[in-house]
This record gives C-alpha cells, sequence and structure tokens, in this order.
C-alpha cells in the first residue's frame, strides 16, 4: 500500500508546530499503525532526518501510553481499540492518514505528538484510593463478600487506562469520564465506602484546577473510549458530587 | 567462592522469617523521617515498595520512564496471582504452593525465598480486597479462583484477563496518597543513567530527564531497583517496548553480581510472529490452557495443505488431531509449565507439523470448551434437549464471559474468529528468571542497593510458574523489602542527608556524559533497531528454546563483534538535551550488546538442561530435559571484570533440606 501521512511535527513545548507530509510505500496490511509509523521513522533516519516521536509502550492496549488522533478520531476509525492494536488493514492503498497529539489546554505538547498527562495523575493523587496502609493486616479478604453485580461494575470502571482519549474526543475537553471512572470504581465497593464524600469532591476540585472544561452529555467520550468505559459513571460521580455536597 | 552470603536465617524452614522479622534491627519512627530512599521502577514490586517505605515515615523518590508511574509493564500481566488461600478447600496450603514452586522452577531457586513467598502470599489477597481492587467474584459474593500451568488445585485470583492491571493500579493508588502526604516524590519520564556509590554503599542514582535532557543527581541512604526483567534482548518480545537493562546492568558494573542470566521464560502461548516489521508479541494468557486444548495435525500432508490454504483446521475430525500435550503428559495435560509446553510445541513445528504460513504455530482450540459451557449453561437454563446450534450460541456467551477481551484483542490482531476457528499459538520471549542477585534481605552484593521483583534471581530458580510473577512483586514490595531495609538503614540514623556535591557523584556524571556524547557522535551507519534487531536474531536462534554449546560459542563472538560494530557506526539522531527518544533506545540496546554476551557465556557454562534452560546435548531418549544436581546444583552469580567476556562465575551452592529434589514429572 501506499499512505500519505501529514503528520504534526513540533520540536518542543515552546515551538510553533505544523502539519508535515510524507508519502510511505510498502505498507502492509498486516502491520499495526505504530509499525507502520516505526518504518517511517526507518526511513527518517536513514536520511539524517528527526524521527516523528510518539508515545507508546506495551503495544497490547493494556497501558493507556499511545495517544494518536487520528483523521480526527482519537486512537483512529475502529472502536474498542488503542492505536496501538489498530492495524494496517483498517485502510486502502491511496488513503491519506492525518495524525495529530491529542489537543487539549491541560494536555500540553511535549514533543511532536506526545502529550503531558500528568494532570491525570494529579486527579488520581486527589483522592483516588482508599486509606489503608500497606504494611498492616487488613481483615481476610473473604471477609467482605460483595454482590456479584456490584464487583463486576466496579471491575468495569475499574478497567480505565488512563489514555486520555475522552478528553480529546470531547468538544470540551472535559475529564469527566476518566475521573467518574475511578470514583465509581470505589463507590461501587463497600470498601470505598467510608472516604466516598470527601473522594468525590477532591477529584472533582482537582480537575477543575487543572483546567479541563465541562461535561455536556454529548457522549464523545463513551464512542471514542478503547475500553467502553460508561457514561453512566458520570451520572453517578454526579450523583455522588451531589449527596458529598449536601452532607458538606 | 564463599563471597556469596545468602544470610538465610537458622531454623526450621516455616520459622525463618517470622524469626527473622523478629531479630532485625528497627528505625524509630522519627529516626525514619531522616532518611530517603530511591526507588527504580514503579511497577508492582517498585510500586508497592514505594508505597509501604513511605507509609513507614521514610522519604521516597521514585523513578520510571513512562510518564506515569501505572503505566508499568506490570499493568500486562493477564492471568492472575497465586496465594495459598485454599478457599476452594482443594488442599492448597503453603507448603505447597512452596512445594510447587520450587518444582516448577526445576530445583534451581533458594528454598528460604520460595517459602516465604508462600507464606506471604495470602496477605497479599487481603491487602488487595483491602485496597479495592476488584477481583472476580462467584455469586455468592466471595473471591473466585481458577488453575494454572503446573499445578494441580485452583489458587489464582483474578480479575478478567486484566489481572495485573488491577493490582498495578492498586499499587500506584497507595502511591498517591503517600505523593499526596507528601511523602513520595515521583520522578515520571526519567531514566536511571548510573548507581552512585559512596564508601562502598550505594548512596544515589544518575538520572536523566527525559523532557529535557537533563543530567540530574539524587541521593538516598539506599537504592531499590524494581526495574523489571531483561527479555527484550531477544528484540522480539511480549515486554512493553521501553523495558531494559539500564539500571540492573550499571548495577553489575558497579559490583552487583548478575545471577542466572540464560535462566528465560519462553511463553506457550502468543500470538505467532506475521511478517519483519514486527515489533512486539502479544500474549494469549495461560489461563486460556484451562479451557484450549492445544493440537496439531496428525498427519504431515494435513498440516501442509493448511500451510497452503487448501484445508481449513475445522474440517479436520478429531481423530486427525494430534492434542501433544494430552499425549504425552496426561497427568497435567494441556496445563503442564510454560517451558515443557513451550518446548513440546517447538519439537511438533520443528518436526514439520507447524500450522501457520511460517511453520511456526499450533492451534488452541476452544470448541470442546464451548460445547462443554453450553450444555451446562443449557441444563442450568431449564432447556431439554437444545440443538447444537444454541448450545453452541451459549457455550460462546460463557466463554466471552471469562475471556472476552483475550477473544478480542487476538481478533484485532489476527483478523480471524478465534470462536469459530482455533487461535494460532506460539511460544515467545515472556519473562526472566534470572537478574540481580540478591541475599535473603532482597539486598544486591552492593550494600545498601536491593533488588525487588523481576529485577531479582531469588524465587522462580530456572522456570516460573503462571501468576507468580504479581505474586512475588507485590510479595517484595509490600511484605518482604519494608522490613529488611530497616535492618541495614538503621545503621544510618545519625548520617544525615547524603550530598550529591562529592566527587563519586562528578565521576558518574562525567560518565554518563561522556557515554552519551560517544552513542551521539558514532559514524551514523545504522539505526539503533538495526542494531536491535540483529541482536534479536542471534539470540533467538543461538540462545531459545533450544542451546547447545557450538551456537552458544558463536552467539559470544557475534554479539561481541555487533557491539564493537554499534559503537562504531550507530545512528543516533536529534540533540542529547531534548527529548530524544532514538538516544533513549541506543543507551538501552548498548547495555542488552553486553548482556546478551553473559547470557551466552551463563548459558554455555550450565551444562544441564532445567526448566527454561534447555541443552540439546543433555535430553532424555524422549527428548526431557536432563538436568545434572551433582554439578549444577547452584546458583551461577557473575562479577563484572571490566568486559562480559571476562566476567568471573561466583557459585551459591543450592541447598535442599525440606523438599526432596527429583526427576521432574508431568507425565
Amino acid at each position: 500500500m501506499k499512505i500519505y501521512l501529514k503528520i504534526w511535527r513540533q520540536k518542543n513545548a515552546e515551538a510553533k508546530g505544523s502539519m508535515v507530509e510524507y508519502t510511505l510505500e510498502g505498507v502492509e496490511s498486516d502491520m499495526s499503525f505504530l509499525e507502520m509509523l516505526d518504518v517511517l521513522n526507518e526511513e527518517l533516519i536513514s536520511k539524517g532526518e528527526e524521527p516523528v516521536e510518539f508515545d507508546h509502550d506495551c503495544r497490547e492496549g493494556i497501558c493507556g501510553t499511545c495517544s494518536l488522533m487520528i483523521n480526527g478520531r482519537p486512537h483512529g476509525p475502529d472502536s474498542r481499540i488503542t492505536v496501538c492494536q489498530l492495524h494496517m488493514r483498517s485502510f486502502n492503498d491511496g488513503d491519506s492518514i492525518v495524525i495529530e497529539p491529542w489537543r487539549a489546554k491541560a494536555f500540553p505538547v511535549i514533543k511532536d505528538l506526545i502529550v503531558d498527562r500528568t494532570a491525570f495523575d494529579r486527579i488520581q493523587q486527589a483522592g483516588g484510593y482508599i486509606s489503608v496502609n500497606t504494611s498492616g493486616r487488613p481483615v481476610d479478604a473473604n471477609a467482605i463478600p460483595i454482590e456479584k453485580d456490584a464487583a463486576d461494575a466496579s471491575f468495569n470502571a475499574a478497567t480505565c487506562i488512563g489514555c486520555g482519549a475522552c478528553v480529546a474526543a470531547c468538544k470540551n475537553a472535559s475529564a469527566m469520564l476518566f475521573t467518574s471512572a475511578k470514583v465509581s470504581q470505589f463507590a461501587l465497593l463497600p470498601q470505598g465506602q467510608v472516604e466516598a464524600a470527601d473522594r468525590v469532591l477532591n477529584m472533582v476540585r482537582q480537575m477543575d484546577l487543572e483546567g479541563f472544561g465541562n461535561c455536556t452529555n454529548t457522549g464523545a467520550c463513551e464512542i471514542e473510549c478503547p475500553k467502553g468505559i460508561s457514561l453512566e459513571n458520570i451520572a453517578r460521580m454526579n450523583r455522588e458530587y451531589l449527596a458529598a455536597s449536601v452532607k458538606g | 567462592m564463599g563471597i556469596l552470603d545468602s544470610k538465610i536465617p537458622s531454623g526450621p524452614l516455616a520459622d525463618k522469617w517470622t524469626k527473622h522479622k523478629n531479630e532485625i534491627d528497627l528505625v524509630n519512627p522519627a529516626n525514619k523521617r531522616n532518611i530517603d530512599v530511591i526507588v527504580v521502577g514503579t511497577g508492582l514490586a517498585g510500586g508497592s515498595a514505594a508505597a509501604t517505605l513511605a507509609e513507614l515515615g521514610y522519604n521516597v523518590k521514585t523513578f520510571c520512564y513512562q510518564d506515569s508511574p501505572r503505566r508499568a509493564h506490570s499493568i500486562a500481566a493477564q492471568g492472575g496471582v497465586n496465594a495459598a488461600k485454599n478457599y476452594q478447600g482443594d488442599g492448597d496450603s503453603v507448603y505447597r504452593l512452596f512445594y510447587d514452586t520450587v518444582k516448577g522452577g526445576d530445583y534451581r531457586s533458594r528454598e528460604a525465598n520460595v517459602h516465604r513467598l508462600a507464606e506471604v502470599s495470602t496477605n497479599i489477597i487481603d491487602q488487595c480486597v483491602a485496597q479495592g481492587v476488584p477481583f472476580a467474584r462467584e455469586y455468592g459474593g466471595l473471591l473466585d479462583n481458577r488453575s494454572f500451568g503446573g499445578v494441580l488445585v485452583s489458587r489464582t485470583f483474578y480479575a478478567k484477563g486484566q489481572t495485573g492491571q488491577q493490582l498495578l493500579l492498586g499499587a500506584y493508588a497507595a502511591m498517591n496518597r503517600q505523593i499526596q502526604r507528601g511523602k513520595i516524590k515521583s520522578y515520571t519520564r526519567h531514566e536511571m543513567l548510573d548507581l552512585v556509590l559512596v564508601d562502598g554503599k550505594a548512596r544515589g542514582i544518575i538520572a536523566r530527564n527525559l523532557v529535557t535532557g537533563e543530567i540530574e543527581r539524587h541521593s538516598a541512604h539506599a537504592v531499590v531497583l524494581a526495574t523489571g526483567g531483561y527479555g527484550n534482548l531477544f528484540f522480539l518480545s511480549t515486554y512493553c517496548m521501553g523495558a531494559n537493562v539500564m539500571a540492573a546492568w550499571k548495577a553489575h558494573k558497579r559490583g552487583a553480581f548478575f545471577a542466572n542470566p540464560c535462566f528465560t521464560q519462553i511463553h506457550p502461548t502468543c500470538i505467532p510472529v506475521s511478517g519483519d516489521h514486527q515489533s512486539k508479541l502479544t500474549l494469549m494468557s495461560e489461563s486460556l490452557r484451562n479451557d484450549g486444548r492445544i493440537w496439531v495435525p496428525k498427519k504431515i500432508e494435513d498440516a501442509q495443505a493448511i500451510r497452503e490454504g487448501k484445508l481449513k483446521p475445522t474440517e479436520l475430525v478429531e481423530e486427525d488431531r494430534d492434542y501433544y500435550l494430552e499425549r504425552r503428559y496426561p497427568a497435567f495435560g494441556n496445563l503442564v509449565p510454560r517451558d515443557v509446553a513451550s518446548r513440546a510445541a517447538k519439537e511438533r513445528c520443528d518436526a514439520g507439523y507447524g500450522v501457520n504460513k511460517t511453520g511456526e504455530a499450533v492451534y488452541l482450540d476452544f470448541d470442546a470448551a464451548i460445547m462443554r459451557y453450553g450444555r451446562e449453561k443449557a441444563l442450568t437454563s431449564g432447556m431439554k434437549n437444545p440443538d447444537d446450534t444454541t448450545v453452541r450460541k451459549l457455550g460462546e456467551e460463557v466463554v466471552e464471559a471469562k475471556y472476552g477481551n483475550l477473544f478480542q484483542m487476538y481478533e484485532k490482531i489476527v483478523d480471524q474468529n478465534p470462536y469459530k476457528t482455533p487461535m494460532m499459538i506460539y511460544p515467545a520471549v515472556h519473562y526472566t528468571m534470572g537478574g540481580l542477585w540478591v541475599d535473603y534481605n532482597l539486598m544486591t552484593t552492593i550494600p545498601g542497593c536491593y533488588a525487588a521483583g523481576e529485577a531479582n534471581f531469588s524465587d522462580h530458580g530456572a522456570n516460573r510458574l503462571g501468576a507468580s510473577a504479581l505474586m512475588q512483586g507485590l510479595a517484595d514490595g509490600y511484605f518482604v523489602l519494608p522490613y529488611t531495609i530497616g535492618d541495614y538503614l538503621s545503621d544510618d540514623i545519625r548520617t544525615g542527608p547524603i550530598s550529591t556535591e562529592t566527587p563519586e557523584f562528578d565521576e558518574a556524571e562525567k560518565n554518563v556524559r561522556e557515554r552519551i556524547e560517544k552513542l551521539m557522535s558514532a559514524s551514523g551507519k545504522h539505526s539503533v533497531d538495526y542494531y536491535h534487531k540483529k541482536l534479536g536474531k542471534i539470540m533467538w536462534n543461538k540462545c531459545g528454546m533450544a542451546r547447545n554449546a557450538k551456537e552458544l560459542n558463536e552467539a559470544m563472538a557475534e554479539i561481541a563483534a555487533l557491539r564493537e560494530d554499534f559503537w562504531a557506526n550507530v545512528k543516533v539522531t536529534g540533540e542529547p538535551n531534548a527529548k530524544n527518544q532514538e538516544l533513549e533506545k541506543a543507551g538501552r540496546v548498548a547495555d542488552f550488546l553486553e548482556l546478551g554476551e553473559l547470557f551466552a557465556m551463563d548459558a554455555f557454562d550450565r551444562n544441564e538442561s532445567c526448566g527454561g534452560h534447555f541443552r540439546e546435548e543433555y535430553q532424555t531418549p524422549e527428548g526431557e530435559a536432563l538436568r545434572d544436581d551433582k554439578n549444577y546444583t547452584y546458583v551461577s552469580a557473575w562479577e563484572y571484570k571490566g568486559d562480559p567476556s571476562k566476567a568471573k562465575l561466583h557459585k551459591e551452592e543450592l541447598v535442599y533440606e525440606n523438599i526432596e529434589v527429583k526427576t521432574r514429572s508431568y507425565k
């Protein structure tokens, strides 16, 4: 396949970026999308040019590192996968592909397609945990029976990989889906009840401080989420937030 | 060769850990506030260690090359975590977990360490549930278990196919709590480039800020390396792209012995290689072997027809299929340990029975399981005489609930529907049992430098059982290191802050800068990946699933030559003082080019077959591994002497007092 690429190049956080065009031949349909970029980079290196920098690590859809906006969609045209799981068989010979970094005020560009997502870490630090000492001696695991449905729902919320596709997909660059997934994971478990009120208030406060936008319920985040994190989590977080505020 | 002191406590095996905890020195809470600890790596071992040390009151600095601690590759572990809870009442016990692990490791691990691991395994589950880790549960609300390879009980706790993710997010959450309290300072997008020793003790590191390229000095009273394994030596592996041996290798060059480098786990169930551009291999969890049956065609002409696309696997009747694991190992069947399953797959493919285009794949078939589950589901739903289509549909739903994400992952990569046609799998490099040599306290041969998780060598011998890596990482980090490190740090309560303005830090930083300069100024003929792929080929072909003296010798020479070529001709684009992924990769590959040679030397030294180390010269007439307990019941610990080829071998003799050393049989 022959592929025409338009890729965002930006030397560093301060530099002004621009779209640069490349033509790549000999692309095979069994290649992953990132392997296609590897081939491009090998070509650039052989010409003495700087390769395109992009974030990636596990290349199996679980670490949440890869983060490309492909033809205007986070993680590309396929659904329920990350970029590293996208394969070139989703494209045709002669296609043009536009590749950009996540665009959000709270995710500043570091270089080329790499953005700074430490805002997500800070939201988690604000309360995304249960305060139990690790070296202590908690009760036996089976002393806390949990209804299977609740455990499964908590697990589903907990499968968020923190990639930021929800923010990139949102016209307001809102981080509600991400934040609500963590709030939900604990809200659905008995272990999470003790700190539930403080957790939701603190995490939402931090989310706002980071400069993420508001949620206007368009649902784009849910559609683009590679892990299928449900909008129900946002509804749950809103209920938790309201209850915590009233309790205030 | 008596300089290796494993410091195993005296007394009966089952009492050693308790006794040791009671006898070691403690640091009082006020003094802990004056002591700094550096933790490199934030996976299960590093994350859990950092959180626990910070909770205890130490000032912790963590370093990871990823953009967030949560992305360490522990996150990709799928199947589960073992613990001797015996919730299933199937006869499990601490002793049995200990026994299975030592036997699974082919009698090349340290008894006392493994027993401690089995003891604390139960605490891990309690701890994780308290943290809100959403493990799989039964309808009664209690925790569910499944079975894994090499054992006859169900002791594996899991969260669908994302157990590693859930456990790591638990450790990351515990870290976050301490970051918020100011007890952990987290340095992300940072890579450790050297270890700094002062008066023979580990007192700090030199790190590179990967965003700005700045070289930084960080001091501490102790340094914990929890930097994972070195399987990326093979280029293609199930590791993440950034996994590297840099921290461990730099410690090795500063005096930490490297143990059993040749003990590598080649995992039997990975998605086969598809082409030359392949950058990484994907694991299909071992849990699939609970329900999947592994086979190849019985007739070689059928295998050929399948490879040529003239025959479909579903068209082959039962009698024409060779379920070779069930045939060779009736007692364990498809659940033999990983090393055994991998070798058996290679044996069939080498004999010409492989099933994909490259001839390097076998089938993992869920058809029987789908029908079995379907019939059960039909019965419990009150259906009488359901037709096959209904049974299949119900069965597929059950299988999807159990393994849905894995099946989806497979379909995305291979473009085939594994519910309808058997999966194709082949072994791939997955884990390294070898690593930095540590004593019972997890301290390397450098005082104050500790190694935890996959980065050390201690618990898995020559082969690791499934669901034991997560167990070991968390055991080391939550329950072992926080105790043992106090014993060492109790001598440091009057030391005060360690200065970074000393000749030792000057020297280490100078070394680091010179090395970067050298990498950037080579002739620029070939890219870093060019060398990495070449190294990977040598490793896979000559140091892979089957090894022999002749090829290992060739490998040593070829790697040394490749290393020389690399330093003369590698091309590193960009600048040193900026974000530069090529420079990051170059530094990592440079280390692999040294470790690879030591790896081959170690494999050459070990004239026996054990666990993941299979020497073709040492096998039974049936092709099973032939161990040599008389001459090789030792840990090989290599001391760096200026060049990998000059490394000096030290031996830690392994003593088995509580377990009878037998030929490992799964028949």
